[in-house]
């Protein structure tokens, strides 16, 4: 099994953080890992994407020109990705801010409003968490326990506490994800 | 399960460092390297080993507190990407010169000049060929994931120690930025002035003691005679090198008819060209140098029988394809793909690289 991943939205949504723990889930079920965020200026307040690769072999190329699943959490990344997913991929995106809704007719297309969820539950940092859960309903490739496992290896422990909210958000995304085609 | 780490290719460095018993770091930030400085500073090694991390004043005044802390015998290294390492050229020279050990890290990114922060590989012919004045050589090795970022610090110091001369990492902006999982060693201590005398014998100024001459360090002699003397042994030393220390690896060589040569993450993406050639029925083959000083020639030329064309991939203008052609001499067609400024090649463009000028050309 290889599953190569673009996750894609704005800095500050914890696009880099979702996928360090995806990856972290992986180690914790003893598969090769790969993490390539693009850094610099896009860091800075611009568009942030992480590539995240999971393994059962040796991964080769951290650097991909097409992917299985592509989430994706705004116009500029759905602009960019939507045609680098290949034939028979999956595409998650969040609705909130796309005004140019994904065109493919070969892909899946999942929606998951979880801009709109975290701002229900008056807590912004769980948004990447329900996205996450979005995509381990539709794809479920690591175990939820090796994500709470992963979670603990990538929080420190001064923020252990968060874990049952992160796992609650993982939950309510997977509840929220809905398929449009 | 072993325990591993989720890590960036820079935090391994610094981590990979703490633990090899590394005396002292000295270092100013640049992207794409900037987390190695970040991590120690994090980390604070001084409570923990008493490792010295300092943030210099310039790229300049780093590289000779490194040559000062080498002279002394300590285990000491610095780190920067392409720009700041221009500027230690001077230094590494001087410390090549003097014959001292120590580690420098290069997390390349495009140039010339201040170029751009995305990853290049670029700096070869400046790492390989002697960046500064003078014949000398710096070991140089190439690491192509993170578990090599570390594990390649304790390699650097260790063939540093044993011939008494500068050793480089050569990095890129992929993975020095890059995260994958790393197992980690176990903390070896740091030594005391009698044991660097004990292993690596008294060149080092510990303090002079009544049983031997004074230890001077300097790279200057001007008598042009013993100066001569002294470059041939530089010469000798580094004729040994390439005797002993070639690393490399094979990937799908056996049955290839076709080869690609490539270091670090461009191996990384040939890896992957590999497959999706073998996938269209090409039988190519991967050779990556783990050791660009000293270069894998021998296992290159081996390769001659077998393969009716090479393809260097760089992400440069063609550098190390240099070495390449030394190599094969002529005996079959060798060509050079590569991206610049910073760009990274695809594995598809490297197929589509290797039909148009290998396979059909």
């Amino acid at each position: 099994m290889t599953e190569e991943i673009i996750i894609a939205g704005f800095g500050g949504q914890g696009v880099l953080s979702m996928g360090k723990i995806l990856a972290y889930s992986g180690i914790m079920q003893d598969q090769e890992v790969a993490w390539m965020p693009s850094y610099g200026p896009e860091m800075r307040g611009g568009t942030a994407n992480v590539t995240v690769i999971l393994s059962d072999m040796r991964i080769s190329s951290p650097i991909l020109q097409e992917f299985d699943t592509a989430i994706i959490l705004n116009q500029q990344s759905m602009d960019k990705f939507e045609k680098m997913l290949k034939p028979g991929g999956v595409l998650i995106y969040d609705p909130n801010g796309i005004t140019r809704p994904p065109q493919r007719t070969d892909i899946s297309i999942y929606q998951v409003e979880a801009v709109e969820e975290a701002t229900r539950l008056k807590n912004a940092k769980t948004f990447n968490m329900i996205v996450l859960g979005a995509f381990l309903k539709v794809k479920p490739i690591v175990k939820l326990e090796n994500v709470t496992k992963g979670l603990e290896k990538s929080l420190p422990q001064r923020h252990h506490h968060l874990i049952p909210m992160n796992k609650d958000a993982l939950t309510r995304g997977m509840e929220l994800v809905k398929q449009i085609r | 399960m072993a325990d591993y780490k989720l890590m960036k290719g820079n935090e391994a460095i610094a981590e990979a460092a703490i633990r090899c018993g590394c005396d002292a770091y000295f270092g100013y930030p640049i992207t794409p390297q900037s987390e190695v400085l970040e991590t120690l500073m994090a980390r604070k090694p001084w409570d923990e080993t008493g490792m010295i991390v300092l943030q210099a004043e310039s790229e300049v005044a780093a590289i000779n507190m490194v040559y000062g802390g080498a002279g002394c015998g300590k285990k000491v290294m610095t780190s920067s990407s392409s720009p700041g390492i221009s500027l230690k050229q001077e230094g590494i020279s001087y410390i090549a010169g003097a014959e001292l050990p120590c580690l420098i890290v290069n997390v390349v990114r495009g140039g010339p000049g201040l170029g751009t922060i995305q990853p290049a590989q670029s700096d070869y012919f400046q790492s390989v060929k002697g960046g500064g004045h003078g014949d000398y050589r710096l070991i140089v090795l190439a690491p192509a994931s993170v578990q090599e970022m570390y594990d390649f610090v304790n390699l650097g110091f260790e063939l540093a120690f044993k011939y008494r001369n500068p050793a480089l990492i050569l990095s890129d902006g992929v993975i020095g930025q890059m995260m994958e999982k790393v197992q980690l060693g176990s903390y070896k201590p740091r030594l005391t002035n009698e044991e660097i005398v004990a292993r690596y014998g008294s060149w080092a100024t510990t303090g002079k003691t009544h049983d031997r001459p004074r230890n001077i360090i300097t790279s200057l002699d001007l008598d042009p005679y013993r100066q001569e003397q002294f470059n041939l042994k530089l010469q000798k030393k580094y004729r040994e090198i390439e005797e002993k220390e070639v690393r490399f690896e094979k990937i799908a060589c056996d049955d290839a008819e076709y080869l690609l040569v490539a270091y670090g993450s461009a191996s990384r993406i040939c890896q992957k060209a590999v497959d999706l050639a073998r996938e269209k029925g090409i039988k190519v083959g991967l050779l990556r140098p783990i050791t660009l000083f000293p270069y894998p020639t021998k296992a290159i030329r081996e390769m001659l029988g077998q393969v009716k064309g090479i393809l260097a991939v760089e992400m440069s203008a063609g550098q190390m394809v240099e070495d390449v052609r030394l190599a094969v001499d002529g005996k079959v067609k060798v060509e050079h793909f590569g991206r610049m400024g910073g760009v990274i090649a695809t594995p598809n463009e490297v197929v589509a690289a290797l039909e148009e000028k290998i396979i059909k050309g």
